[in-house]
């Protein structure tokens, strides 16, 4: 079953407050926008922890050249498998 | 053009306003494989990766010497279009023979043998599974192979197996690459669980024993002899810097076709080759190696006396006793301090900063050598346990304060 955009995000928020330097406002104020690096102040190699926290949290495997593409939480929503979210009509 | 790296240079010249730069240390003279002279100083190497203390050794000097003589300084090209020479021939066989694998093939440094050998094994199609805290030689040729690459759990051996299954319907072959020993914390892979992930999937399996070669194994030949999977293990990669005491690096198999890769290998092509008097002084070097296995001995004892002395003084070090016993501080400040205050006690280590380690934990790196005597083992337990009480960082009773975190 595909999960949706915000069921993966909460689950990413999950993963995202147990990060040390990741403030518990910081991960409440994550939004599908958020940066990954700029607004949770990750670095590169953070930024591939965190990912891997999450690949074993869905389950899944998420390529490093998959990773390099990842920017904003929306982003990585979609590399976990989320349905992406419908456009407003 | 630089203006990228403004806030690293920035850091870099607060780091360099709390003393010596760490990352810029000149030894004015290099005294034996254990000392050197810095401003007019005696200061004792542990922080050389100098396990075997071979850089002096006489009959590889002697060997290294009259090649240079008879062959010159350099051989001012690469092997695929300049030619190659007898030592260069003489030390594949060499390293072969005493891996018991069937082909070798030499690279100028241990870094272009790890890029070399990913790029060439892995190709579009494959995917390479990394260990986490894989050596940035291994990433940067996962980059270069143009393999799907996915890290799995640092020693985590389901992490690996999870991944594999995930990938099984995937085209192409899947390549595993571990080291044997982690240049960081010195922790050691668990290589026959490896091994068993490796069977059960189909998978290839490199190891890169820069830090074990000569270190582990009743005959040097590394962690994959120690945990008795060689058979097991497709590729070995490693160095000349550490254990012999020398530059190049190396990939070893018994593959058949092995010696395509001298023409895929981009790093062995398009660079010019060792210099003739390094091969013959690394060929003696692993004649040294096998023969005097109480080097490995005395080696390992020191490592145990360093780690058993700050462990006790309570420091938190890496998890096994090692050849690389690293002492884990809470901040970059701290360990900045610690290792200024080391220099001045006369005692050189290696500062590792994150992001460039394990958890990103602050952290001074020591490296034991044979060559070390029973005095300055001692000496340096002293000058650590000292300093880290000068810090604050350990409690009366000998427990360490908590510096993680």
């Amino acid at each position: 079953m595909v999960a949706s955009e915000e069921d993966v995000i909460r689950n990413i928020v999950g993963v995202a407050r147990t990060l040390e330097g990741v403030t518990p406002e910081m991960a409440a104020s994550i939004t599908p926008e958020t940066n990954i690096v700029r607004d949770l102040s990750l670095d590169s190699i953070a930024v591939m922890d965190f990912i891997m926290e999450l690949e074993t949290e869905f389950n899944t495997v998420i390529p490093l050249e998959t990773v390099a593409e990842i920017q904003t939480v929306a982003d990585l929503a979609r590399a976990l498998g989320a349905e992406p979210a419908r456009a407003p009509i | 053009m630089l203006g990228k790296y403004a806030q690293l240079k920035d850091q870099l010249g607060t780091l360099r306003e709390t003393g010596a730069d760490p990352f810029n240390v000149t030894f004015d003279r290099i005294l034996s494989p254990t000392t050197a002279e810095i401003g007019g100083r005696e200061v004792l190497l542990l922080g050389t990766n100098n396990y075997l203390g071979l850089t002096f050794e006489e009959s590889c000097v002697g060997k290294a010497v009259a090649a240079l003589q008879a062959d010159g300084t350099g051989t001012t090209g690469s092997r695929i279009a300049n030619g190659t020479y007898g030592a260069h021939v003489a030390l594949e066989k060499r390293i072969a023979r005493f891996l018991h694998r069937r082909d070798a093939m030499v690279f100028t440094t241990g870094y272009q043998a790890n890029l070399g050998a990913l790029s060439a094994l892995a190709g579009r199609d494959d995917q390479l599974l990394l260990d986490a805290d894989s050596h940035a030689s291994i990433y940067d040729g996962s980059r270069l192979s143009e393999a799907t690459v996915t890290r799995f759990r640092h020693n985590d051996p389901d992490d690996l197996y999870r991944r594999l299954r995930h990938l099984a319907d995937r085209p192409g072959e899947k390549l595993i690459v571990v080291e044997g020993i982690y240049s960081m914390l010195g922790d050691v892979a668990p290589l026959r669980e490896f091994a068993a992930v490796k069977r059960e999937t189909g998978a290839y399996l490199l190891v890169d024993e820069a830090h074990s070669l000569g270190v582990l194994g009743e005959h040097g030949r590394g962690l994959a002899e120690q945990a008795g999977v060689e058979e097991d293990v497709d590729f070995v990669v490693g160095t000349f810097s550490k254990s012999l005491g020398s530059i190049g690096g190396f990939l070893a198999s018994s593959l058949p076709g092995f010696e395509v890769l001298r023409l895929i290998a981009r790093s062995y092509m398009f660079t010019a080759s060792l210099p003739p008097s390094v091969a013959a002084g690394v060929t003696q070097a692993l004649d040294v190696l096998g023969s005097r296995p109480g080097l490995r001995l005395a080696l390992n004892h020191n490592a145990d006396r360093l780690y058993a002395g700050l462990e006790a003084a309570g420091f938190k070090l890496g998890p096994t006793p090692s050849p690389i016993v690293a002492v884990r501080l809470g901040s970059a400040e701290t360990a900045i301090a610690f290792w200024n205050m080391l220099l001045a006690r006369g005692l050189y280590v290696n500062l590792a900063l994150p992001p460039a380690t394990p958890e990103r934990q602050a952290l001074l790196r020591t490296s034991v050598s044979a060559a070390h005597n029973r005095e300055e083992i001692d000496f340096a337990i002293a000058a650590i346990t000292a300093v880290g009480e000068e810090l604050g960082l350990l409690s009366e009773t000998g427990a360490a304060l908590s510096p993680a975190k």
